[in-house]
């Protein structure tokens, strides 16, 4: 970020929830660069940037389009990088109509199922006898996508092509060409409707364009910087990807000060996705199995990746062959798909909050815990304790005692009245867990780099790993299964599951790390260690538990343990940790060198082509075959990355460009497009059609949503509401509120409020404030602030109500406690990766404290009852649009 | 140091002769202040670590002293954070050294109305026994197409991203062994 001329950062407040992190953007400021920060709040990083931009949550595309729509319209896009290595010049299929072209929906709306047929979204294909490049097999029906999240699985690479033979217009003036599809398509977002929607004014609108145009090209780059308030959204991925094409336009993408920083707000977040514990994936964004679709490992091969492709997706089977070794061991072999039937399928979205609703159906049994807070931390906190209270078991392992551990006793439904505790039957199971000073392991921080820590003592008491725990469990059970004949019991007896312990009988995280990156099992280096990714065969000659991180061991040296001293390295420092793939920092670096592999400019070169050397050279790893010329040009026959040109730095993408236009891989749009979210006050100025078409929806009594703008009874829940974090606080507390400092820094909940809003419903700084929504109330200090604005949006006065979300009800030994934002929040999720909209809701504020018991209830049925809300309020998927014309 | 007592201890020719012209080091310490030594100038060794808050990933220096963690600082080597702590990872020495950490087991049985205690052997014991019997009541071998499923539906798990790579590999690993397929993570959240 140092190196940066222009930093945008909008959907985080990094200077507060990363503020170690902003040091380098203070680093490029003095540098000289400008700094924008767009936020619904004025925050502390408002107060360090050049401008601050308010704008009302949510309504992000419009504000990022318009912008996409300035570049194309004064022809100010970085046009050598765009034609080069974008797709701007491929030629997308006649079928495709656009939302501007249908009222709100792109070609292939399936209102049955809610979803997209992608059909319509292909490229022109220019391989005989054939009219589509990019057309989903049977199988992939948006339907099927959302239900897996399988946007998910895009995580290190884009989404599978028959083949890269694309018919393409170099001059980029064919009309259906992509950067003409993207010109017609964001044609409406104008500065007038920023103002419009967004409520932003044209002077901000005109600076933050300005800046990005004047700091981008050959000699200059800007970055966008994210948290989550760009993911937590019905159609958060989108508001990344508008972005993305915003970067990619200007050239901003695999450069050094590009790009487009994830800004993860805990330890190892990116790891869990690498090597994940999520539903869909499998360690390295592999995708899980689905029944009916994967049933044999050729089928699910050929569902990854096309062998006809370019890139190295091509390589899946070599991957997944080696994690498929690296977990059953002798027992995978060849005639038996190397144990792939061992695999459970999926067949249905099985994410954790449908986990929940089951929990309350009563399908599922057994829960574990794992240093996460869901009574607190997760959307909907009354839905998440219902469920557990109908568990049979429930295993929590944290360092404290927290609200989901303890909520039989003392949640807020035992003080509603709602839950008695000799009434509930699940049996809860405490384990103290190790903290991070306590043992040894790998954390995958936001820019991909894992980092060792190493133990410094023993965990007290009972306090374990949860390495150690699952070591064990695996153990006691496979103790109890021994001798079975099920083949039921296969998996875990044939399972791999022997690491060397300690005296304490902790197993050795380097073991197991090395595992992960993976071994030679037949000839002379048989048991050594490989060297990275590209080693990995699909004969069961190696094994590799998660092949982006193949090389993190490679020589037998845990990388991930190097700590070369800042001062005695480059300022890339390479020797610091160890990043995926293969140590490179920037991803797609290639970019930043141009076609002919001269650096754009010497201000900004990065990695460049060598002709006498005949490879590429440079600052950082170069991500990009070493030999490959910029000149090669591939023969039509050529796949896998031997298909790759000189001048296609998307190495991961089955046609090695950026993609402006995604034929596939984005199931609710090729291009975003603005909805409203589920509940907005506003209408959606741009069509018929208000929210996301194709985001998932749960219609439940214990999960109504508050009526928009045209439905009766808007005025009931008039606020907007946004969730955030403090500096003093972590997630839902557990590391936080257990901490005399930081609880002394930050003793109580609360919610901020603009002075203008305060005076409309009488409330207090410093005095109480209950907050009203269909799903709960909950009560807060009320902070009253300039830092909120009231915008005008489509002619009306919209007001924004801040609240951290880092206090919970019950516990034991927690030093402060209030009630939970989470509580207000409703189930809505984006379809792409199954994420809840918990940036925006709507909401009622009155003074003063909020009832008890019964009295509560009943305030909530009041309101729900006065708003006329039902079970379908805002979850018809599709709108009829006359009806809503009408209701205009 | 000059004496105190006499003119010689002046705060100004104390700066004057420390060097400490702006007064906000040697000078100006009290005798207090000097017969003070840092926990982390007498701790038996400083080990490596990483912040285990958000994702930026600051190094941390662990000090320790007869096998507890004295002081937690930030790691001047770090390329990522240069030494420095917000108040969270400053605090994290807090994380470790808490009296208020639950160190034992608990157990409440169903329908119970307090916690009481077990051993860890028994207590994974019992977890271990309700995996394997849930599993085996919940199995589900085929869909109504005759599709295989090979799971279970019975058991779900919540990690936290403070969950160390290593950690949640193997759980992934025994998860989708044992057929548990409802195994998310705060990544989702």
């Amino acid at each position: 970020m140092a190196n940066s001329d222009c930093i945008v950062i909008q959907g985080s407040n990094m200077a507060e929830c990363h503020p170690v992190a902003y040091q380098w953007v203070t680093e490029a400021k003095l540098r000289g660069a400008r700094v924008i920060h767009v936020d619904p709040r004025f925050t502390r990083t408002s107060a360090v940037a050049d401008r601050h931009i308010p704008i009302r949550a949510g309504s992000d595309v419009i504000l990022l389009g318009a912008l996409i729509n300035h570049v194309l319209t004064t022809e100010t896009y970085f046009r050598d990088y765009v034609q080069a290595y974008t797709n701007a010049t491929m030629l997308v299929s006649d079928d495709f109509q656009d939302t501007e072209d249908l009222g709100g929906v792109f070609s292939g709306y399936d209102p049955e199922t809610g979803q997209y047929d992608l059909t319509s979204w292909a490229y022109k294909s220019r391989a005989a006898g054939e009219e589509k490049v990019g057309e989903p097999g049977p199988e992939e029906h948006g339907a099927e996508q959302a239900a897996v999240a399988e946007g998910q699985a895009y995580g290190s690479g884009g989404p599978p092509l028959d083949h890269a033979l694309i018919e393409r217009d170099p001059t980029m003036t064919d009309p259906r060409c992509v950067l003409q599809v993207l010109r017609r398509h964001y044609a409406r977002y104008t500065p007038a409707l920023v103002t419009e929607v967004c409520g932003i004014g044209r002077e901000d609108f005109d600076y933050l364009a300005r800046s990005i145009v004047e700091n981008s090209g050959r000699e200059r780059t800007t970055m966008f910087a994210y948290a989550v308030g760009w993911t937590q959204h019905s159609l958060g991925a989108q508001f990344i990807r508008t972005s993305a094409i915003l970067q990619l336009l200007m050239g901003n993408v695999g450069r050094p000060g590009g790009g487009i920083m994830a800004l993860r707000g805990h330890a190892s977040i990116q790891g869990a996705s690498d090597i994940p514990t999520l539903f869909n994936l499998l360690p390295g964004y592999l995708p899980m199995p689905v029944a009916g679709k994967h049933e044999s490992l050729g089928q699910y091969l050929e569902a990854v990746s096309s062998k006809r492709q370019k890139g190295f997706w091509t390589k899946a089977d070599t991957y997944m062959v080696s994690l498929l070794k690296a977990w059953w061991g002798d027992a995978a072999q060849p005639d038996n798909d190397f144990c792939y039937d061992y695999l459970p399928r999926l067949n249905g979205n099985h994410n954790t909050y449908q986990s929940v609703m089951d929990m309350i159906a009563g399908t599922v049994k057994g829960y574990f815990l794992l240093g996460q807070n869901p009574a607190v931390g997760s959307a909907h906190g009354r839905m998440q304790r219902f469920g557990m209270a109908n568990l049979d078991w429930l295993v929590v392992r944290d360092i404290n005692l927290i609200e989901s551990a303890t909520w039989w006793k003392d949640g807020p439904e035992i003080a509603s009245g709602e839950m008695e505790t000799d009434k509930i039957a699940t049996e809860v199971f405490f384990l103290p867990a190790a903290n991070h000073a306590e043992k040894d392991g790998t954390f995958t921080q936001t820019q991909r780099m894992l980092q060792w820590h190493f133990k410094a003592v023993e965990p007290p008491g009972d306090a374990r790993s949860d390495l150690w725990f699952y070591y064990v469990l695996g153990q006691k059970i496979r103790e109890r299964l021994a001798g079975s004949t099920d083949p039921v019991d296969r998996p875990l007896l044939d399972l791999t599951w022997d690491y060397p312990q300690d005296e304490h009988g902790e197993p050795d995280a380097d073991a197991i790390l090395r595992e992960v990156n993976g071994t030679y099992l037949t000839g002379e280096k048989a048991g050594q260690a490989l060297p990275g990714f590209v080693e990995l065969k699909a004969d069961g000659s190696t094994a590799s538990g998660c092949w982006i991180y193949s090389g993190v061991y490679a020589g037998e040296v845990n990388r991930s343990k190097n700590k070369v001293p800042d001062a005695e390295q480059s300022w890339v420092a390479p020797d610091w940790g160890w990043a995926w793939p293969m140590n490179r920092r920037i991803l797609y670096n290639r970019a930043s060198a141009d076609p002919q592999g001269r650096p754009w400019s010497e201000r900004k070169a990065y990695v460049w082509w060598d002709e006498e050397q005949g490879t590429w050279v440079g600052h950082d790893v170069p991500d990009f075959p070493v030999t490959t010329d910029p000149a090669y040009r591939p023969a039509d026959t050529a796949t896998g990355p031997d298909a790759l040109a000189g001048d296609d730095p998307f190495i991961m993408q089955a046609d090695g460009k950026g993609w402006l236009f995604a034929p596939k891989g984005m199931i609710d749009g090729p291009m975003p497009t603005h909805y409203e979210p589920q509940e907005s006050p506003v209408d959606n100025a741009l069509y018929p059609q208000q929210r996301n078409p194709s985001r998932l929806v749960y219609p439940r009594k214990d999960n109504l949503t508050a009526p928009s703008a045209g439905d009766p009874g808007v005025d009931v829940y008039p606020y907007v509401a946004t969730t955030y974090r403090l500096t003093e606080h972590h997630t839902a507390g557990a590391m936080s509120r257990w901490l005399p400092y930081l609880s002394e820094l930050q003793p109580e909940f609360f919610c901020e409020v603009s002075p203008e809003l305060a005076a409309e419903r009488g409330l207090e700084n410093g005095g109480w404030a209950t907050l009203i929504s269909p799903r709960s109330a909950i009560e807060a200090r009320v902070l009253v602030t300039e830092r909120m604005t009231p915008l005008v949006v489509g002619g009306r006065t919209v007001h924004q109500i801040g609240m951290p979300y880092h206090w919970g009800v019950g516990g034991t030994g927690a030093v402060v406690q209030g009630d939970s934002a989470n509580d207000l929040l409703g189930v809505t999720l984006d379809p792409n990766v199954s994420i809840q909209e918990s940036k925006v809701s709507s909401v009622d504020i009155q003074p003063g404290r909020r009832p008890h018991g019964a009295d509560l209830l009943r305030l909530v049925q009041d309101y729900q009852s006065r708003s006329g809300i039902t079970v379908m309020t805002g979850n018809d998927r599709l709108e009829d649009a006359e009806e809503r014309g009408e209701a205009r | 140091m000059a004496d105190r007592g006499t003119f010689l201890g002046w705060p100004v020719l104390r700066q004057l002769a420390s060097g400490d012209f702006l007064g906000r080091g040697p000078a100006v310490t009290t005798r207090h202040t000097r017969e003070r030594t840092a926990r982390t100038a007498t701790a038996d060794k400083v080990v490596k670590s990483v912040c285990p808050y958000c994702a930026v990933g600051c190094g941390q220096n662990i000090f320790v002293k007869d096998g507890r963690v004295v002081q937690i600082e930030g790691d001047p080597d770090s390329p990522v954070s240069r030494g420095r702590l917000c108040p969270k990872g400053s605090a994290s020495e807090q994380l470790v050294n808490n009296p208020r950490r639950q160190t034992t087991v608990l157990y409440r049985a169903p329908y119970a109305t307090d916690w009481t205690h077990l051993g860890l052997d028994e207590a994974t014991d019992m977890i271990a026994d309700r995996v394997v019997e849930t599993r085996r009541r919940t199995w589900q071998d085929k869909d109504e197409h005759g599709q295989f499923l090979r799971r279970t539906m019975g058991i779900a798990s919540l990690g936290g991203a403070a969950l160390d790579n290593e950690e949640n590999y193997l759980m992934k690993k025994l998860y989708t062994a044992m057929g548990a397929i409802q195994v998310e993570n705060q990544a989702r959240i």
